[in-house]
C-alpha cells in the first residue's frame, strides 16, 4: 500500500465558555464562529473542500447531522457533501483520523474537519412512562378516551431527567463518568491531595498561557446577537490552588470520594476546526503545512476503568514506531479528570500492568510534567466533548511549532470504555 | 463551481397547468401577451407573460387583448378559468406607469379608464368560476384583476398590495369597490391609505385571498375549485356594518385625521379623495365604481400625482445606472464603525459574504448586535436572520481583503489614516479587485496619491442610516477605469441602493447642498428664531424634517467637520460658525447619537414644543433656494451629469419634499427668473452668500 502523507495545515477554535444556563450558540453556530476565520484566511475557496466531517456527541434536534448543517452556513457550497461522526469523548478526533485515512488512501485531499459541543445545550428528557401516557394522549380518539388517558398522569411524569446526566452515565455499568475517574484513583493510588495540586497547576498553566497570548493563534473570539463579545476561555480561575481546592466536596461518590467540581473538567461549550491536506492539495492552493499526522489508534477497556484508555492507544502507537515515553516531546493528555489523568501517568510506571496489560519488558516510566498539558487543559478549559479532541490536535501542533519540537501526541479517554490518541510531527 | 441543481429545474417550478414544462408550447397564441389553453378536466388557463419586459404590468394592450382572451372564453365555456403568470418574477407589479405620464386631461384619463373597466368587469361576470393564482408582487392594477376573479390562490412569496398612494392616486380599476366589498372596509381603506405590501399570511387573515400553497399543489387547488370542494371563508355581517353610511362617516372623520398626520392634504390630496370617495359612495358599489374613475383621472391630473411618478421615474433612471453586469461575491468593509458596521451588514442581508474588518473585537460585536437588531425588524423568516449574520464574518486580523472583490473603508475621516489602511490593503488585495472609500469630505484626488492602481479606486458614499437612505452618491476621479464606476453602480444595483454618479468636489452633491440649509438654520437661530418655527418652515414646504432635527440626526460633529472642509475649499461665502456649535460639540452634545444636542432626544425623537410661533412667509425660501443653488452650481461644474440625478439624489438621499418632484423640478415648476430673484432680494437683505449661481442663466 502506498500512504500518501496527510498534513495539518491550520485550524482555529472557539473560546470554551463554561455552561451557565443555555449557552449563546448552539453546536452549529459554535462550529460556524470558529469555522468562518479559519475559512476567511484560506488562500482557496471554502467550496475547494472534498468533504467535511464534524464530530459532535449532543446534537440537537433542530441540526441533526451538524456537519452538513455547519457546511451550508459556512458557505461551503451545496455540493459539499458532510457527515457527523460519534465516538463520545473522542468525536472530535476522530473526525480528523476518519480524514486522516480519506486522504491517505487517495480518496479525498483537503477535508475539514471538527468538532462541537453546546453541553449546555443537553436537552430534558422525559421519562419514558411520561412519554408512554402522553403518547396514549395523543392516540385519544374520543373525549372519553382522552379523559381516561389523561387520568393516568403522574406527579412523577414532570420530573424531567437531565440529559446531561445520563449522557455522562455509561449504561453497561452504571457508573456516571466522575465515579471511573474515583475506580481509577483508587486502584492506582492517586489521593485527593495529589489531584488537586494537579488541577491547581493546570489552571494555573492555563492563565499563563492567556496571558501570554498562546492561544492568539489557535483562538477565534465567538460574537453573540446580542453584542457580546467571548474572546476567552471562561472557566479559568487562576486563583485556584491546591489548598482552595481542598475545601470542595466530592461530586460525585458523597462522603468520602475525592473527585470534586475542582479536579474535574469543566461542563463546557466550544468547537475546533483543522485543515487536512494531501501533498496535491498542498501543492495546487500553495499551502504551508504545519505538520504531518505519523498515525492514529482506538484501544478499548472495561467502560468502568475507561479512564485508563490514553495509556493503551499511546502505547500502541509507540510500539509501533519503536518509540519510548520520552521520545515523545508534546503530550497532550485530555485532563477529563485529574484523578484519571494521574493514574494514566502512574499506569505507564507500573510493572505489573506495563507488562500484563501493555506487554512491555517493565514499567515504560514517567511522563515529565513539563511536557505534558504544558498549557492547561479541560480542567479550566472544559471539556466540550465533541470538540475536545480536535483541539488538543490542535493545539498540540500549535503548542510544537512554539517550542521547536518535532513530536507529540494528543490523546484522550473516552466514555464507554475506549482511548483514541494521533502520532504528530511537525514540518 | 459546479452547477447549482435547482438552476437547472428551476423554471419547472411554475405550474402552468396544460402550458407547462415540458409539454408548454410557447407558440401559437393568437396573442402578444396571453396565453389560453384547457387542460384534460376542461379547465382554461390563461397565463399573462407581456413581451420584452421583465416584469407584467397591466398596459392599456394586455388590458385589450384580454377583451378579446374573453370573447374566446366565453365562446369556449370552459369548466373554469385560471389566470397566473407566466414570470417567475411575479403576477402583476401594477398598471403601466409610463401610460400615466404628462398626462394633463382628466376627461382623457376617464374615457381610457372606463374601457379598461369595462373589460375587468367582463371579467368579473364570466358564469364560471375564475381563480387568480399569485405569486411574487401583485400590486395596484393586477390586485384589482385578481379581485375580479371569485378566487385567489396564493403562492407562499407572495406580496399584495396598493401602492398608488405613493404616486398621489388611489386604485383606479375597480380596487376601491372591490376591496371594501370583500374584506373589512377598515383594513381595506388603511391597506389603500398606506399604500403598504401586504404578505400572504395577513392577506389570508384579511381575506384578501382564500388559500396559500405551494407551486406543487396549485394543480390539485385549481382542481378543487372546479369541482366545488374548496371552501372560503369571506367576511360577512360586519363587511355590511362597517359599510354603513354612519359607519362611515365616523371611520372617515378618524381616517382624515390620521392621514393629515402622515400627509398633509394640501400636498397630498389622494388620501383625502379616496376617504371622500367611501365616505359618498361606499353603500352603492356601482356609483362607487364610476366615481372612483371619475376622483382618480382628476388626481392623476394635480401636480402632486405628475411630481411623485417623475420620482417613479427618477428612481427608475438611477436604478438603471446599477444594472450592469459585476458578478463579484465577497466583500471586504473595513472599519467597523456606525458606517462600517452597517454597510457590511446591509450587504451581508443582500446574499454577500463580507468580511468586516476592525482591529478591536468590542466594535465589531456592537456592529453585530445592529446588524441582528435590523436582521429581525426587516427579516419575515427566523432562518434569513441566521443566514445573513453568518455571513457578516468578524474579521479582527483583516485576512478578508485578499479574497474580496469589493473592499470598502470606512475608517474615520483621516487622510494620513486613510492612505496608511491603503498601503496595507493594496498590498494584500487581489489586482483586479476594486477599492472604495466610504469618505465624505477628502477629496478622492488625495486619497488617490500614493495608490499603486488608482483606476480600480472609487468613492462610494453611503448615508445614514443605511438600511433606509437608498442613495449612494457613486464618486469618481480623473484616474479611475470607466469599468470600476461601473462595477460599482451595479454592486449597489445588488444591494438595492440607489447609485448618483458624482465627480469628486468638496461634499460631493448632496452634502455641499444640505450645508448651507443647515447652516442659514442656525444663523437664523441666532437671530432668535425659535428652532421649532424653523424646522416648521421646512417642514411646510414638504421636507421630511427640518434643519435643526436633521443636523441633529446627522450628528452636530459631522455637521461641523462637513462645513469647515467645504468653508477651505469652495468660494461660496458661508456664515461663520456660530461658537455655540463648537461648544456644543466639544462638550459631546452631539444630537441624536448622544441623546443631546439642538434638540433633547428620547425613544430617538426630538422633544419638540409645540407652541412655537408659526414661520414667517419668506422663511422656506431663505432654508430651500441656497440649496437649489448649490445644486445649480453643481450642475454647472459638471459635480453632476444632469438635472434628474439631482433630483433623485436630494429626494432618495434627503428626503426633498418627493411631491415637488425634486430641487430642478421645483426650481423649473416655479420659474427660474423667480427664484434667481428671490435670490437677489435675499443677498440684499442677508448678504452674499444668497447672491444666485451664474449656472441659473443655462437653465432657462
Amino acid at each position: 500500500m502506498n500512504d500518501r502523507p496527510v498534513y495539518i495545515i491550520d485550524g482555529s477554535r472557539t473560546p470554551f465558555l463554561k455552561a451557565r444556563g443555555v449557552g449563546p450558540f448552539t453546536p452549529v453556530d459554535l462550529a460556524v464562529q470558529c469555522g468562518r476565520p479559519l475559512l476567511l484566511r484560506q488562500p482557496f475557496a471554502p467550496d475547494a473542500f472534498d468533504q467535511v466531517i464534524l464530530g459532535c456527541v449532543n446534537v440537537i434536534a433542530d441540526e441533526m447531522n451538524p456537519a452538513r448543517v455547519a457546511a451550508l452556513r459556512l458557505g461551503m457550497g451545496e455540493a459539499m457533501p458532510a457527515f457527523t461522526v460519534q465516538i463520545n469523548c473522542g468525536s472530535g478526533m476522530q473526525s480528523i483520523d476518519t480524514a486522516y485515512r480519506y486522504i491517505q488512501d487517495g480518496t479525498s485531499d483537503l477535508i475539514l474537519a471538527g468538532g462541537t459541543e453546546a453541553l449546555s445545550y443537553a436537552p430534558l428528557v422525559f421519562r419514558r412512562s411520561a412519554v408512554e401516557w402522553y403518547m396514549q394522549l395523543f392516540a385519544a380518539r374520543d373525549l372519553w378516551a382522552r379523559l381516561k388517558a389523561f387520568a393516568g398522569v403522574r406527579p412523577s411524569f414532570f420530573k424531567p431527567i437531565i440529559g446531561l446526566e445520563r449522557g455522562l452515565t455509561d449504561p453497561i455499568v452504571e457508573l456516571n463518568m466522575g465515579q471511573t475517574a474515583e475506580v481509577v484513583a483508587h486502584l492506582f493510588k492517586v489521593t485527593r491531595r495529589q489531584a488537586d495540586e494537579y488541577a491547581a497547576e493546570s489552571q494555573q498553566r492555563l492563565a499563563r498561557a492567556q496571558a501570554e497570548k498562546v492561544f492568539a493563534d489557535e483562538m477565534e473570539p465567538a460574537f453573540g446577537r446580542d453584542g457580546k463579545l467571548y474572546d476567552f476561555d471562561d472557566g479559568v480561575r487562576p486563583d485556584s490552588t491546591a489548598d482552595s481546592l481542598a475545601k470542595l466536596k466530592p461530586v460525585f461518590e458523597r462522603p468520602w470520594g475525592q473527585v470534586t467540581a475542582g479536579n474535574s473538567s469543566q461542563i463546557t461549550d466550544g468547537a475546533s476546526w483543522v485543515i487536512l491536506a494531501s501533498e496535491d492539495a498542498v501543492k495546487r492552493h500553495g499551502l504551508t503545512p504545519r505538520a504531518v499526522i505519523v498515525d492514529s489508534e482506538w484501544s478499548a477497556l472495561d467502560p468502568s476503568i475507561m479512564g485508563l484508555g490514553p495509556v493503551l492507544c499511546s502505547t500502541a502507537i509507540m510500539r509501533r514506531h519503536n518509540l519510548a515515553l520520552n521520545d515523545i516531546d508534546l503530550w497532550e493528555l485530555n485532563e477529563a479528570f485529574a484523578a484519571q489523568v494521574l493514574a494514566c501517568l502512574a499506569a505507564w510506571n507500573d510493572d505489573k500492568f506495563c507488562r500484563e496489560v501493555l506487554h512491555l519488558d517493565k514499567a515504560a516510566g514517567l511522563i515529565d510534567r513539563a511536557k505534558l498539558n504544558i498549557d492547561g487543559g479541560a480542567i479550566g478549559l472544559g471539556h466540550p466533548v465533541g470538540a475536545s479532541g480536535n483541539r488538543i490536535v490542535l493545539h498540540l501542533v500549535n503548542a510544537m511549532k512554539r517550542h521547536g519540537h518535532k513530536r507529540g501526541i494528543a490523546t484522550e479517554c473516552i466514555g464507554g470504555g475506549q482511548g483514541g490518541a494521533m502520532l504528530i510531527e511537525t514540518v | 463551481m459546479t452547477q447549482k441543481v435547482w438552476d437547472v429545474l428551476d423554471e419547472r417550478n411554475l405550474e402552468l397547468g396544460p402550458l407547462s414544462w415540458p409539454e408548454g408550447d410557447n407558440a401559437a397564441s393568437p396573442w402578444r401577451h396571453w396565453k389560453l389553453k384547457s387542460d384534460a378536466d376542461g379547465v382554461a388557463w390563461l397565463v399573462l407573460d407581456k413581451q420584452g419586459a421583465g416584469a407584467n404590468t397591466l398596459s392599456e394592450g394586455v388590458i385589450s387583448e384580454l377583451d378579446d382572451v374573453l370573447n374566446t372564453v366565453e365562446r369556449e365555456t370552459p369548466k373554469g378559468l385560471v389566470i397566473r403568470s407566466g414570470k417567475k418574477s411575479g403576477f402583476i407589479a401594477g398598471a403601466d406607469i409610463g401610460e400615466f405620464r404628462g398626462t394633463t386631461s382628466a376627461a382623457d384619463v376617464e374615457t381610457r379608464l372606463g374601457r379598461a373597466h369595462n373589460v375587468i368587469d367582463r371579467l368579473d361576470r364570466l358564469k364560471l368560476p375564475t381563480i387568480a393564482v399569485i405569486h411574487g408582487y401583485c400590486l395596484g392594477g393586477g390586485l384589482e384583476m385578481a379581485l375580479a376573479c371569485d378566487y385567489r390562490i396564493a403562492i407562499d412569496d407572495a406580496s399584495l398590495g396598493f401602492p398608488e398612494v405613493l404616486l398621489g392616486l388611489h386604485p383606479g380599476l375597480g380596487g376601491t369597490v372591490r376591496l371594501t366589498r370583500l374584506i373589512n372596509p377598515l383594513q381595506a381603506m388603511t391597506a389603500m391609505l398606506t399604500g403598504k405590501t401586504i404578505r400572504t399570511r395577513q392577506a389570508k387573515a384579511l381575506g384578501l385571498i382564500d388559500a396559500v400553497t405551494q407551486e406543487r399543489h396549485v394543480g390539485a387547488a385549481v382542481k378543487s375549485v372546479v369541482a366545488g370542494q374548496f371552501k372560503t371563508a369571506r367576511a360577512g355581517l360586519s363587511v355590511a356594518l362597517l359599510n354603513s353610511a354612519p359607519a362611515r362617516k365616523l371611520l372617515a372623520a378618524r381616517m382624515r385625521s390620521e392621514a393629515e398626520k402622515k400627509a398633509p392634504a394640501k400636498d397630498y390630496p389622494a388620501p383625502g379623495a379616496l376617504i371622500d370617495l367611501w365616505e359618498s359612495q361606499g353603500g352603492d358599489p356601482p356609483a362607487m365604481q364610476k366615481a372612483e374613475v371619475a376622483s382618480f383621472a382628476r388626481l392623476l391630473v394635480t401636480p402632486t400625482a405628475q411630481n411623485l411618478i417623475r420620482v417613479f421615474f427618477l428612481r427608475d433612471k438611477l436604478k438603471g445606472m446599477a444594472g450592469g453586469d459585476w458578478k463579484g461575491q465577497r466583500i471586504h468593509v473595513i472599519g467597523a464603525g456606525a458606517m462600517g458596521g452597517d454597510i457590511a451588514a446591509w450587504c451581508a442581508w443582500h446574499g454577500f459574504t463580507v468580511s468586516l474588518a476592525d482591529m478591536k473585537g468590542e466594535p465589531l460585536a456592537g456592529a453585530i448586535k445592529r446588524a441582528a437588531d435590523l436582521f429581525k425588524k426587516i427579516a419575515h423568516k427566523s432562518t434569513d436572520i441566521r443566514d445573513a449574520l453568518d455571513r457578516l464574518i468578524p474579521d479582527l486580523k483583516g485576512d478578508g481583503a485578499a479574497t474580496a472583490d469589493l473592499i470598502i473603508e470606512a475608517v474615520p475621516e483621516n487622510l494620513a489614516l486613510k492612505q496608511k489602511v491603503y498601503a496595507g490593503i493594496e498590498a494584500k488585495m487581489r489586482p483586479d479587485a476594486i477599492l472604495a472609500t466610504n469618505t465624505s469630505s477628502i477629496p478622492l484626488e488625495e486619497l488617490c496619491k500614493g495608490l499603486k492602481r488608482p483606476e480600480r479606486f472609487l468613492g462610494l458614499h453611503f448615508f445614514n442610516p443605511v438600511s433606509r437612505m437608498q442613495l449612494v452618491e457613486v464618486v469618481s476621479h480623473p484616474g479611475v477605469a470607466p469599468d470600476v464606476l461601473a462595477a460599482g453602480q451595479a454592486f449597489l444595483g445588488r444591494i438595492d441602493r440607489l447609485p448618483a454618479p458624482v465627480k469628486s468636489a468638496p461634499g460631493f452633491l448632496v452634502n455641499r447642498a444640505l450645508t448651507p440649509y443647515l447652516m442659514e438654520a442656525f444663523v437664523m437661530l441666532d437671530e432668535g428664531v425659535k428652532r421649532e418655527t424653523i424646522d416648521r418652515a421646512a417642514e411646510d414646504f414638504g421636507m421630511p424634517m427640518g434643519p435643526i432635527e436633521l443636523a441633529d440626526q446627522v450628528g452636530l460633529d459631522i455637521c461641523l467637520h462637513v462645513a469647515e472642509v467645504l468653508r477651505q475649499e469652495l468660494p461660496r461665502p458661508m456664515p461663520a460658525t456660530p461658537k455655540w456649535l463648537s461648544d456644543k460639540v466639544e462638550k459631546g452634545e452631539l444630537g441624536r447619537k448622544t441623546g443631546k444636542g439642538m434638540y433633547d432626544w428620547k425613544d430617538g425623537k426630538a422633544v419638540k414644543d409645540s407652541g412655537a410661533p408659526k414661520p414667517s412667509p419668506d422663511m422656506a425660501d431663505r432654508l430651500i433656494l441656497p440649496m437649489l443653488d448649490v445644486c445649480v452650481t453643481c450642475l454647472r461644474e459638471g459635480v453632476v451629469a444632469d438635472e434628474e440625478t439631482i433630483d433623485g439624489a436630494m429626494i432618495f438621499a434627503t428626503g426633498f419634499a418627493p411631491f415637488r418632484g425634486g430641487p430642478m423640478h421645483y426650481a423649473h415648476s416655479r420659474g427660474v427668473a423667480d427664484i434667481v430673484l428671490a435670490l437677489t432680494q435675499l443677498a440684499t437683505k442677508y448678504g452674499e452668500r444668497f447672491q444666485p449661481d451664474s449656472g441659473w442663466d443655462r437653465i432657462k
